[in-house]
């Protein structure tokens, strides 16, 4: 008995490089399942704990995929599918927020933010500019000019001239 | 006083921090709430032939909870259920959401029923409908066939007495 | 008893820490020399108490005591013993305790590599780390005591979350509680200064090291929860802009744009306030970090679990550290000299470009990670801010930062000339651009972003390379600084590349596959043999061989599996992956599927180039962030020392 199985196994190993042949895909329209993909990574997973409709592994996610998928091949567009989402289950289920005047300051706020703070900048500087520095009104005195000489020629052997160097 | 304005801002950003302490951010409220509630006809639990809809209530209040026999929390607001059924004239209409008829029958055996009826909801397209993501949830939907309040989660006798009741109270006037 | 003697020596460690916090403050006030020189034995002390008491929490873990509670909670009998180990800090109580351990460590480095700076600084210093651990030491006793007891004593543990079994649990929250706790120090030197009315290039240069060291963990902190999450998730992602990857991601960058502004401050005494604000605004992140995940606030995959009280204490901790900070700020910054002078266009502006660029860019992901609690609070809309947003705001902000990168480096301290500095980086131009059009099509199509990312990848590493040859050309000696600079933003550079590649050209099949079918990737060739059984020391595994080849020639075999852990019976993906420096093979398993012959299973088989180079981009910054934190001018206390410069106020 144990002979014929031996034989059975391994004509069965010989025989599958023969019966090698490309997988199926998992799924049966790429261009469907490539859209429902690329909206669901804009909805949010509600069961989740914080998970994106894509990847998550949950029931519902699994049959709102399903869903989306059949709304797809129906011929629903992409604005028609968040509709339907978001009117089931609001505005929540939007990873992007859809932009409305509650959310002007989220959409806006870094730009803004970016505006301002090179405004400031810039500002800053020309007032820093225009003020005058206790060097520019008395520079250093003949002595100290030759003691500053002394010191930078003395060369890298202190620390401390060696930090000015850089 | 510019050099303020970091300290400001951060009491500014304590107060809304302090805030978000007291809610839940994963509570989702509902958006179907003052529209009407969506249609279907679904077989009925245990008459498979007959259906039941929406329709058939109109002119009435009444509840909907959805419920299976694999939910957990569902065993805990149903006592509550079945109680409220006995006394109250408002009826519930169970939606068995993603469930095999016979463990939902043997469980309905088991805890007891306080639904007029309950249809099945087998590939739970009536729950996306009405944007169900959790078990249990119930709705309270008016004469006009309007949903009036959704309940995320099992009924507590708090939210029954707080919330519940006078909602019906006032929507049976 | 020794979860008993672990609880003593937190209480103690409490006691010391009020020493440590208040007595030097006051001596450095005072000038008195007694209370000053506490500050060391006290740091001294607390680490040993800190230690202890960690000691304590793992002898209990090894040795399966599940009378206490948290062991309880996080081990099992079977779990094997590194992940014992591990399991210390795998929930709320242990890692605040693995914090403390950090700050308790830090501070006792500071006590020990300080002998150059003056005593009432160093006492100053401590003091404010000791301040700091008061509070999370009372954090810990008041709310979160790893050491109580659960009685009845039961029989076994409810086991680490089998997501957490892994090594990527023994090195990313040490690697990245060092980097939050790291800024303290940095945090410390500045309230130190502000307390002292001292604020000066010597301040910022006896700063910097530590809070490039805080930095360099910081980063290899977030690049391997990156990593972990990579290897560990099963979809190929590597970040998801969730709330507490942002919570570490906020301190970085606000890091990053503080070691920059240390810069300005050692060379050119300028910035000080806002240097300052800076050190504030790191480690109040990294505060404000530890608040969101253990609040329950904010909803994440990473957030522990909950208690409200928790929450309330952190807040009140938060808004007592940070607010008196910016009081004290608000007080002390008026008075603070202005520093060097400089002009419109020289390194002192870039720089304070590149800070601009950088706090708005944090800015804007707070803003995105708080805005739903914002509407929330305000009773507004229930809103969820995703990573649609985060991509969509994120990459503008960075890409001029980017560019900067290159310039900066050619341009000069105090007053640079805009002819000067083209002339240093205009042959980076030609590259950059044949980067951004052609390069592309070496890896597929192409498309503007892809473009702009290889354009500002290729910008930084030519105008690195040519600020390296005009240095050398320039001769005499080259600071370990400068290497330093360089190679980190190199390793800016290496990200950039793996970013753009990964997401412009990564493939994903999902497949049933049957034994004996073949699938494509990129130009691999994966066959699967089958699923066997497998059992695991605390799980069961289905285990599944797919040979890898290329051109024909088999390179090995990949073993995806789906393993069920015996205590949760929670299935868990574990992805193979064959890791290369230029592309992953990506393989996940799925689930057994009905009909056709038996065996047939879904996998998913992803193919990602460079992604690699995510993490190595991450690694080359760490390493550039170590050989500047060493430059010898950090290091030369030796000769300093025996100059008796022990007294000296710069």
């Amino acid at each position: 008995m144990k002979r014929v199985m031996l034989l059975g196994f391994a004509v069965a190993l010989i025989a599958f490089p023969a019966a090698a042949r490309d997988a199926a895909p998992l799924v049966v329209d790429e261009a469907v399942e490539k859209r429902m993909v690329a909206i669901t990574e804009e909805l949010r997973c509600l069961v989740c704990q914080n998970e994106s409709l894509a990847g998550s592994r949950a029931d519902l996610a699994l049959d709102l995929r399903q869903e989306i998928r059949e709304m797809i091949k129906a011929g629903k567009s992409d604005k028609e599918i968040m509709d339907f989402m978001v009117s089931r289950y609001g505005d929540f289920v939007r990873y992007r927020p859809p932009l409305k005047p509650v959310t002007w300051l989220l959409w806006l706020g870094p730009f803004a933010l970016l505006a301002t703070g090179l405004a400031v900048l810039i500002t800053y500087m020309r007032r820093r500019s225009k003020m005058t520095w206790a060097d520019d009104a008395a520079p250093l005195s003949a002595e100290d000019q030759a003691r500053a000489a002394r010191l930078l020629q003395a060369g890298p052997e202190t620390p401390h001239a060696k930090g000015l160097q850089e | 006083m510019r050099f303020l304005i970091p300290l400001g801002l951060f009491l500014l950003l304590v107060g809304f921090l302090a805030a978000g302490l007291k809610l839940d951010p994963r509570e989702v409220p509902s958006p179907l709430i003052g529209k009407p509630a969506p249609g279907f006809a679904l077989p009925q639990l245990g008459a498979p032939s007959a259906r039941f809809s929406p329709v058939d209530m109109k002119g009435k209040v009444w509840m909907l909870n959805v419920w299976a026999s694999w939910c957990v929390s569902c065993r805990e607001e149903h006592p509550l259920l079945v109680e409220f059924s006995r006394n109250a004239t408002t009826p519930i209409y169970g939606l068995d959401y993603k469930d095999q008829p016979a463990d939902a029958e043997r469980w309905l055996k088991q805890f007891g029923n306080p639904y007029a009826l309950s249809v099945a909801d087998a590939d739970g397209r009536v729950g996306i409908d009405y944007g169900v993501y959790g078990v249990p949830e119930t709705y309270i939907i008016d004469k006009q066939g309007v949903i009036r309040y959704k309940q995320i989660g099992p009924v507590t006798p708090e939210v029954l007495s707080n919330k519940i009741q006078p909602l019906l109270a006032e929507l049976n006037k | 008893m020794i979860p008993e003697l672990g609880h003593f020596a937190l209480i103690l460690a409490l006691l010391v820490a009020a020493v440590q916090g208040v007595l030097p403050l006051v001596g450095a006030q005072r000038n008195s020399g007694a209370w000053m020189a506490l500050a060391r034995p006290a740091a001294r002390t607390q680490f040993t108490m800190i230690v202890v008491a960690f000691a304590c929490l793992t002898y209990a873990f090894v040795n399966d005591d599940f009378s206490v509670k948290y062991v309880f909670e996080h081990s099992n009998s079977q779990l094997p013993l590194v992940y014992r180990f591990a399991a210390v800090w795998g929930g709320h109580e242990g890692s605040l305790l693995l914090w403390m351990l950090m700050l308790s460590g830090w501070t006792f480095a500071v006590s020990l590599l300080s002998r150059t700076l003056p005593l009432a600084m160093v006492a100053r210093v401590i003091a404010v780390l000791g301040l700091v651990s008061c509070g999370f030491l009372l954090f810990i006793l008041l709310t979160s005591d790893p050491f109580e007891r659960l009685l009845p004593v039961p029989a076994d543990g409810a086991d680490l979350n089998p997501l957490l079994q892994d090594p990527g649990l023994v090195i990313h929250p040490p690697m990245l509680y060092m980097g939050y706790v790291g800024f303290s120090v940095a945090f410390a030197f500045a309230i130190a200064a502000l307390i002292a009315g001292q604020l000066d290039a010597a301040w910022a240069r006896w700063s910097r090291p530590w809070t490039t060291a805080a930095w360099i963990f910081l980063t290899l902190g977030i690049a391997l929860g990156s990593g972990w999450a990579y290897y560990t998730l099963g979809w190929g992602g590597w970040w998801f802009w969730d709330p507490v990857e942002n919570a570490s991601f906020m301190p970085w960058l606000v890091g990053t744009a503080l070691i920059h502004s240390l810069a300005v401050t050692e060379k050119r005494g300028a910035f000080k306030n806002w240097t300052v604000l800076l050190a504030i605004g790191a480690f109040s992140l990294s505060l404000l970090g530890t608040f969101l995940v253990r609040s329950g606030v904010l909803t994440s995959v990473h957030a522990f679990a909950t208690d409200p009280r928790r929450g309330i204490f952190v807040l009140v901790f938060l808004t007592l550290v940070i607010g008196s900070s910016l009081t004290l700020f608000a007080w002390r910054a008026p008075k603070v000299g202005l520093g060097g002078k400089f002009g419109l266009l020289s390194r002192e502006t870039l720089l304070l470009t590149n800070n601009v660029l950088l706090l708005v860019a944090a800015a804007s992901v707070l803003l995105g990670t708080l805005y739903p609690l914002l509407l929330d609070a305000l009773g507004l809309a229930k809103l969820s801010v995703g990573p649609p947003y985060f991509q969509t705001v994120f990459v503008p902000l960075m890409a001029p930062l980017l560019f900067l990168i290159g310039l900066g480096p050619s341009s000069r301290w105090k007053q640079s000339e805009p002819a000067e500095m083209f002339k240093r980086v205009r042959f980076a131009i030609p590259f950059a651009l044949i980067g951004g059009i052609v390069l592309p099509f070496a890896f597929g199509n192409w498309t503007p972003l892809i473009g702009l990312g290889l354009l500002l990848a290729v910008w930084i590493a030519a105008a690195t390379a040519l600020d390296i040859r005009r240095r050398f050309a320039a001769g005499g000696n080259i600071p370990r600084a400068f290497w330093g600079m360089h190679l980190a933003h190199i390793g800016i550079a290496v990200f950039v590349v793996g970013v753009t590649l990964v997401k412009g050209y990564e493939t994903e099949k999902d497949v049933r596959m049957e034994p004996g079918d073949t699938v494509t990737a990129g130009s691999y060739s994966l066959r699967f043999l089958g699923v066997k059984p497998v059992p695991g020391p605390n799980y069961r595994s289905d285990m599944a061989d797919i040979e890898l080849s290329q051109d024909g020639r088999v390179l090995r075999v990949l073993n995806p599996e789906k393993r069920v852990f015996l205590s949760q019976e929670m299935p868990m993906t574990i992805a193979a992956i064959d890791a290369g420096p230029f592309r992953d093979i990506y393989v996940a398993l799925g689930e057994p599927l009905a009909g056709g012959t038996t065996g047939a299973w879904s996998v998913r088989v992803h193919y990602k180039p460079f992604v690699d180079w995510i993490w190595g981009g991450c690694l080359l910054m760490a390493l550039g962030g170590l050989l500047a934190a060493s430059d010898r001018r950090y290091r030369v206390h030796a000769q300093v020392t025996a100059a008796g410069t022990e007294g000296v106020r710069a």
